[in-house]
């Protein structure tokens, strides 16, 4: 063990030589994910609203001018009929309608309850996001401030519908998708040009003429960017957390583990790159051509998969990044289990099965 | 002193149609200098990656320190050092830190390592430099350390690649110096190369023409035996008997 040890040591030693390209590999994924998460991130401020009151009684106008003072909203339309409110975010005029159903004082007098639907234009979703949770914060605390010194309760419940992508698809899917550009990059590309470097300088034929397994060369050339991986992978999620307030809904555990899954995939990518590629050139031609590009386009990451045509769906199939990305979404913003991911994650095993045991065999087959 | 290293039997090497060992037999005796001579495309990388476990014979017998390099390979790698064309020390590591890694993966202890790479860089001269970069050393200083990395377990035998490639004559014959150390430590050494003037060094040469041996002896053996007065000549003679 002690001669492995040495090997691992020795490469450790040359990604610390190479410091330029460790700054570069641990700066990227930090200045990746501030520069997506601030772009995304935009101060709520003057966002065109309609509101269509049915009811207009002394309640309604209350809360619209609660609303209309927070500074957040401006009132551009006001709206007398159902029909007007397509036309309205069509045209463009507004991101957001409030809907006001008729009796709304009556109802909340009497039943002690009433509605609001908010209606948003999704097609922007971060700005709809948060017009949303600004409107229904105001409406609580409304309602809040009505129960107030009161014996009964007074609840206003808003009605959410997200016009034009009603699930919301590009809220804070950079943080895995990030996560999974970076992974791949360091840990298929970066491992894969590490390997053909042995091979380009003419120290891999020494090295198996050593007492030194294959196996055993390796892990040593890999064991450094497995650090540096999971480096930059606790890296993206402090930030993303701390700055940016992404939430991990689910299990950390299973999100820590899915993202070694994936990044075993990755350095099975790099390792058979390697046994095909004879210079540090074609390995990274390859890997940026082969992978990083499919994975910034193809995995979800920044066009909806569901666009696609067909072919381009098909390619996203293969693309272990498309896998990795929905689960972490799963854990992420869902918060759900292992149950709702083990699909995903056998996907994910069994390409890793595969590329490993093909990259072992070539690998070998050079002896 | 008479003890064979290396026995081989009709070793080959097929790529496809193309043979590029054919049939080669020799040994190597404890202590001797053994020179592969030829062209380039001769066969003497092949016969070398052969002996050394990179490539698998396609048919023939050999042994190495008694160890078949079929079945015992792992044994032989312990007991064998290799020096590729390309000098093989890493060029982003300094001197010490090369010695050590190599030291290291041929299993010496950290005591061994220790001792024998103080000796190793004082025996060289490189006290001063023992903390630079390789890139920083000229190509000589270089190529002798790959030399000394290459014996530091102690090898019954040392396969040497076309050592001396763009090195001048005087460094050749520096390094020859410490070709000939190692083998009065009694380690036996393979060493090809295209140099005429190298073959001259050589206990023993053979000489390879298309993946055959065409010759093989001392170097005065094969100059009276050709009935010519330098080894240049006897490869011209050998390769012009191969195009007639």
């Amino acid at each position: 063990m002690n001669k492995f040890k040495g090997f691992v040591y020795k490469e450790f030693l040359h990604l610390i030589r190479d410091y330029r390209t460790m700054i570069i590999l641990i700066g990227m994924p930090v200045i990746q994910v501030i520069l997506f998460g601030f772009a995304i991130r935009n101060e709520l401020n003057s966002v065109n609203i309609g509101i269509l009151d049915r009811s207009k009684d002394e309640m309604t106008q209350k809360l619209t001018s609660k609303i209309l003072s927070s500074d957040y909203f401006i009132l551009k339309e006001y709206l007398t009929d159902e029909s007007q409110i397509d036309a309205a975010f069509k045209k463009g005029l507004v991101k957001e309608v409030i809907v006001f159903e008729s009796g709304f004082a009556e109802k909340l007098q009497k039943e002690g309850r009433a509605e609001v639907q908010i209606i948003t234009d999704a097609s922007e979703p971060n700005m709809a996001n948060l017009a949303l949770s600004y409107t229904t914060g105001i409406i609580l605390d409304f309602s809040q401030s009505l129960s107030a010194g009161k014996e009964r309760s007074f609840v206003i419940t808003p009605e959410i519908k997200m016009l034009y992508n009603e699930e919301l698809k590009s809220v804070f899917m950079f943080v895995p998708g990030i996560m999974a550009t970076i992974l791949m990059l360091i840990s298929a590309m970066m491992t894969s040009i590490t390997i053909t470097r042995e091979k380009e300088f003419g120290t891999m034929e020494v090295l198996l003429a050593s007492p030194l397994k294959p196996y055993q060369i390796i892990l040593g050339k890999v064991a450094p960017y497995l650090l540096l991986s999971l480096v930059n992978l606790t890296l993206i999620l402090w930030i993303s957390m701390t700055v940016f307030g992404m939430p991990v809904r689910g299990s950390m555990i299973l999100l820590i583990a899915e993202c070694a899954l994936f990044i075993t995939t990755a350095l099975s990518l790099g390792i058979l790159i390697s046994t095909v590629a004879g210079s540090m050139q074609v390995a990274m031609m390859i890997s940026l051509v082969g992978l990083m590009m499919p994975t910034v386009l193809l995995s979800g990451f920044i066009f909806p998969i569901e666009n696609m045509p067909w072919p381009l769906q098909w390619i996203s199939h293969i693309l272990p990044a498309k896998w990795f990305v929905i689960i972490i979404k799963n854990i992420m913003l869902k918060g759900t289990g292992f149950s709702y991911v083990y699909k995903e994650t056998l996907v994910l095993i069994s390409m890793t099965v595969f590329l490993l045991g093909l990259s072992i065999k070539k690998f070998k087959t050079r002896l | 002193m008479n003890e064979n290293i290396i026995i081989t039997e009709d070793l080959t090497k097929k790529f496809g149609s193309f043979t590029a060992c054919d049939k080669i037999s020799f040994s190597v005796k404890k202590g001797e200098i053994f020179g592969f001579l030829g062209a380039n495309g001769a066969g003497k990388t092949t016969a070398i990656r052969m002996l050394c476990g990179l490539l698998l014979p396609t048919s023939g017998k050999a042994s190495i320190g008694g160890y078949d390099i079929y079945k015992d390979t792992e044994k032989i790698k312990l007991n064998i050092g290799y020096m590729s064309q390309k000098f093989s020390l890493y060029e982003d590591l300094t001197v010490k830190e090369n010695i050590e890694f190599y030291a290291g993966i041929y299993r010496l202890s950290t005591k061994e390592i220790k001792e024998r790479s103080k000796l190793l860089i004082s025996e060289l001269g490189l006290e001063r430099s023992a903390d630079s970069l390789i890139r920083s050393l000229p190509l000589g200083w270089r190529q002798k350390l790959a030399f000394s990395v290459a014996v530091i377990h102690s090898p019954k035998i040392v396969f040497l690649d076309e050592p001396t490639g763009g090195v001048d004559p005087v460094t050749r014959r520096q390094f020859w110096d410490l070709i000939y150390k190692a083998a009065d430590d009694g380690i036996s050494v393979l060493v090809t190369t295209h140099y005429m003037d190298e073959a001259e060094y050589c206990g023993r040469i053979s000489m390879m023409v298309d993946g055959k041996i065409a010759a093989m002896g001392t170097p005065a053996e094969l100059k009276s035996s050709y009935n010519v007065g330098s080894m240049y000549e006897v490869f011209l003679h050998l390769a012009r008997g191969k195009n007639e």
